[in-house]
């Protein structure tokens, strides 16, 4: 059988893993990388930047759409907008093959060999791939698993046919005239959003009492008026029960069985680590839930095996395993290492936009903090006045006894690029005083935050 | 409005490129018309390289320690910057970037907080004893990623750190005091550790000096010899001719005579007053005895010759000797006064020491090092007499001198220094 020895051996090409991999090759590291599918993971291949990709077209067509039903507040008109999904995909999947390359590009580049198929593992050093063309033997010194997730299936509702996931959902040939989306989680609500932009009746069935719970409701409500004004029909407290044809079959609250009709019924109820396959019970791993345990460098309790990313799990985002990616790199290297990120900031790309990073006014007082709190209205920002997006906010959460930052929400049009600005803030230990002090270019979203922080040191000027 | 380009003038002496020892500007200072720009150094002389004209600086064709070739671009000048602005002006107005970074003093004070008392103990002096961090357990210590990844770096444990920053955070001066103190926090400031290593660069005559004896000590396989001298008589003769005070006769020191001695054993041994080309494999004994005298300068070590010391007395010796020095000492020593020796003389007076084990002065073949001079007693046969004694530590390039000839060549210098009159008697 065909062997490979290499210092490091990276299983799945994710975020996670193709960083790491770049980052060990950088260093110098003989570093081989395993991957079943495409490179790039699911944040590249069926996440993150396809869904980003449909997003947008949909923001296109609901502009139009709403110029040609003759709503447009600034005199837009347009006559009957039409949507080609198809071409939509197409364009969207060019994207994603063009970052395909670059990925390939850039593990190339860090002299990463690349192995496509699935790894096996056989013990805590050795793993066998089955490639198109036979088995390969890869020994390490030391194994990243970076394998990933993939969207959680219910027993009463498989995938397939009318019942599609996430990955489905980002390359359908047409829009479907009624779409049932089971869990509003961020997830099922961008790609509700996107839909019922582009024309689909689209229906929110969520089991908890409202939608995005991990969000407060100050930050979500904005997004649950949208979603109403975009005649997104949302069922909170109600439970998925199965599908009958054309149909979506739901107990509501008050424990009636409701069938929702739905040419296609989108299941995102969360998403499950993607180890099976895997061989870890050759290992002796342990475990935490359906995730691998894993310490501040990474480690799992195998010497030399680490876990990144998704397997790790949440809050799974890609740009946290990108960070763990870099982190293990960096170790296995023989580079002084631990993780000691003060915040992983969270996106949703809902209309409109919410953003957190570092604390909410909840966790802060659960963590026992006394907290000040700076929250400024986008309807006093001129900026936001000026491209119709009026709705939302930006909120400082700091400590009270020595206003250090420690946390930012925000809600708003296109609030995800200030995500930088907050994590910045947050990262660099800043106070309130210190984004106050920073000059904020105007007219922009962004004064929002430093606005904020003066309302909580008691003078905002521009409300 | 316009540009000026400063080249490289020729420096003199048919020398093709020179090093760049000093900068006198930087990038966007105003200069005025004969206001140094540079500093180059050729073999052996450095040469102040004037503005021709009035402006700014824009481009500087070099960095120090750079070989710049006689006629390249130096410096590009923007000439013609308007009157008003330059004018009363400073001449070299420092670019706004470079104003100090604001020291610990200055540092904002939070005047928003409604508390000032809870403020203090977050920013304590880091001149007194280090008190304890005031951070709650479990706290994550407070300091960008940056400082965080230079404490990881240096096996820091930020929990340990006491932060002066605003909110308690950690800053990189904070580390850097916490590792020059050590890890226990406990040190006196009088015993503070210091970690920083001062990065001097080697240039000019510095890295000449470097590379001489580098070629040296790597080409040469040096064979040293001691011995030691009874100079009493020397000394009683030096004596009484600097005791008939002269206007126009220097003092004598011991160099003269040992210059002389030197020129009477060499006549009878040429190969040692000689240069060996050693890529050629070639040895030029020369007829004229050109003494180069190692001299300690304020920017190092420089060696003035006397030229045809066999054809000058020892009073000329003892004159050319001084007036060497001093111009090698000033920085005024020509080219032509640093160079051309065959054999070499290195003393280091009162700090002499016992022995030394001299470097030859690559390409010659001896170098002859006097040691200091000490009343010592001595056995004449009945008894132990006080006298002067001085030892010689001489090197001798072993590829053409062999040991037997260079113990000759020391015998016949101290036969010569014990009994000076032998200096005086052609034989």
């Amino acid at each position: 059988m065909d062997e490979i020895v290499c210092k490091l051996l990276v299983i799945g090409a994710g975020p996670g893993g193709y960083v790491c991999a770049i980052r060990a090759g950088q260093l110098g590291l003989d570093t081989v990388i395993v991957e079943q599918g495409k490179l790039g993971g699911s944040c590249l291949n069926v996440g993150c930047i396809p869904s980003k990709a449909l997003i947008h077209v949909a923001e296109e067509f609901e502009i139009l759409s709403t110029a040609a039903s003759g709503q447009s507040a600034f005199g837009l008109t347009a006559a009957s907008p039409k949507i080609d999904l198809g071409k939509a995909v197409s364009w969207k999947d060019e994207i994603v093959q063009r970052l395909n390359n670059g990925v390939a590009g850039l593990l190339r580049k860090a002299r990463v060999k690349i192995v496509h198929g699935q790894a096996r593992f056989r013990d805590g050093k050795t793993v066998v791939v089955e490639t198109e063309t036979g088995a390969r033997v890869i020994r390490a010194e030391a194994v990243v698993i970076a394998t990933g997730s993939t969207p959680i299936e219910l027993p009463f509702l498989p995938f397939g046919g009318d019942v599609i996931s996430s990955t489905d959902a980002l390359s359908l040939a047409e829009v479907p005239k009624r779409l049932a989306v089971v869990g509003g989680g961020y997830i099922g609500l961008e790609l509700g959003t996107a839909f019922a932009k582009m024309g689909s009746k689209v229906t929110v069935v969520e089991a908890l009492p409202r939608l995005l719970p991990l969000y407060d409701q100050e930050l979500t409500a904005p997004v649950a008026k949208r979603l109403a004004e975009l005649g997104v029909e949302v069922l909170t407290n109600a439970k998925a029960k199965g599908a009958d044809r054309g149909a979506l079959r739901a107990e509501t609250a008050e424990g009636q069985t409701k069938k929702i009709a739905a040419d296609k019924i989108l299941v995102t109820v969360g998403r499950a680590p993607a180890v099976a396959g895997l061989g870890l019970e050759e290992l002796v791993l342990d475990m935490d839930g359906r995730f691998i345990r894993f310490g501040e460098r990474c480690e799992t309790s195998m010497r030399g095996v680490y876990a990144i990313g998704d397997v790790t799990g949440e809050p799974m985002l890609a740009h946290r395993a990108m960070a763990q990616g870099e982190m293990v790199a960096e170790i296995v290297a023989g580079l002084p290492r631990a993780w000691d990120k003060r915040c992983i900031p969270a996106i949703c790309f809902t209309d409109p936009e919410i953003v957190s990073a570092g604390m909410s006014p909840d966790d802060a007082r659960a963590a026992g903090l006394d907290v000040k709190i700076g929250q400024f209205p986008f309807n006093a920002n001129g900026r936001a006045m000026s491209r119709h997006g009026e709705r939302g906010f930006i909120r400082v959460v700091a400590q009270a006894d020595r206003h250090l930052v420690l946390g930012v929400q925000a809600v708003g049009q296109g609030v995800s690029e200030l995500s930088a600005a907050f994590g910045l803030a947050i990262e660099m230990g800043a106070t309130l005083e210190d984004i106050a002090g920073t000059i904020h270019a105007h007219p922009t979203l962004g004064e929002a935050l430093q606005e904020a922080s003066l309302k909580a040191l008691g003078h905002a000027l521009h409300i | 409005m316009g540009e000026h380009i400063v080249k490289l003038p020729d420096v003199g002496e048919g020398v093709a490129e020179a090093e760049l020892v000093e900068w006198h500007v930087k990038v966007g200072d105003i200069v005025r018309e004969d206001d140094p720009l540079a500093a180059v150094m050729t073999d052996k002389a450095t040469v102040e390289i004037p503005s021709p004209v009035e402006g700014e600086v824009l481009w500087m064709g070099g960095e120090i320690g750079d070989t710049v070739a006689i006629g390249s671009a130096l410096v590009r000048l923007k000439v013609g910057v308007e009157d008003s602005s330059s004018t009363p002006a400073p001449a070299k107005p420092e670019p706004v970037a470079e104003t100090p970074a604001p020291t610990k003093a200055e540092a904002p004070k939070p005047e928003a907080r409604a508390t000032k008392a809870e403020i203090a103990p977050l920013a304590p002096k880091r001149n007194g004893a280090p008190t304890a961090p005031r951070r709650a357990a479990g706290e994550k210590p407070l300091a960008s990623p940056a400082v965080r990844l230079e404490a990881r770096e240096a096996g820091v444990d930020l929990r340990q750190v006491t932060a002066s920053g605003p909110a308690g955070r950690i800053t990189r001066e904070d580390l850097d005091a916490f590792v020059a103190r050590g890890p226990d926090g406990t040190r006196s400031s009088a015993l503070a550790r210091k970690t920083e290593i001062a990065e001097i660069k080697i240039v000019g005559l510095r890295r000449r000096i470097a590379e001489k004896m580098a070629l040296s000590k790597s080409r040469i396989p040096h064979i040293t010899i001691v011995e030691e001298v009874d100079v009493t008589g020397l000394e009683d003769l030096r004596a009484a001719l600097n005791k008939k005070p002269s206007s126009e006769r220097p003092k004598l020191t011991v160099l003269p005579f040992l210059m002389r001695a030197m020129v009477k054993a060499l006549a009878e041994q040429p190969g040692l007053n000689a240069l060996f080309d050693d890529d050629a494999g070639v040895v030029r004994q020369h007829a004229g005895v050109h003494i180069g005298i190692a001299t300690q300068t304020p920017a190092g070590l420089v060696v003035p010759v006397v030229k045809h010391a066999e054809a000058r007395d020892v009073w000329d010796c003892a004159a050319e000797v001084s007036r060497l020095a001093e111009r090698a000492r000033d920085g005024t020593a020509s080219r032509d006064e640093l160079g051309g020796s065959t054999i070499t003389i290195t003393s280091l007076g009162p700090l002499g020491a016992i022995a030394t084990t001299p470097v030859i002065n690559y390409p010659e073949v001896a170098i002859v090092g006097v040691n200091r001079m000490a009343v010592r007693p001595m056995w004449d046969g009945r008894a132990f007499v006080p006298r002067k004694m001085m030892n010689l530590s001489s090197s001798f390039d072993h590829r053409v001198i062999d040991g037997w000839d260079a113990a000759v060549f020391v015998q016949r210098l101290k036969e010569l220094l014990e009994t000076p009159a032998l200096l005086f008697v052609d034989a």
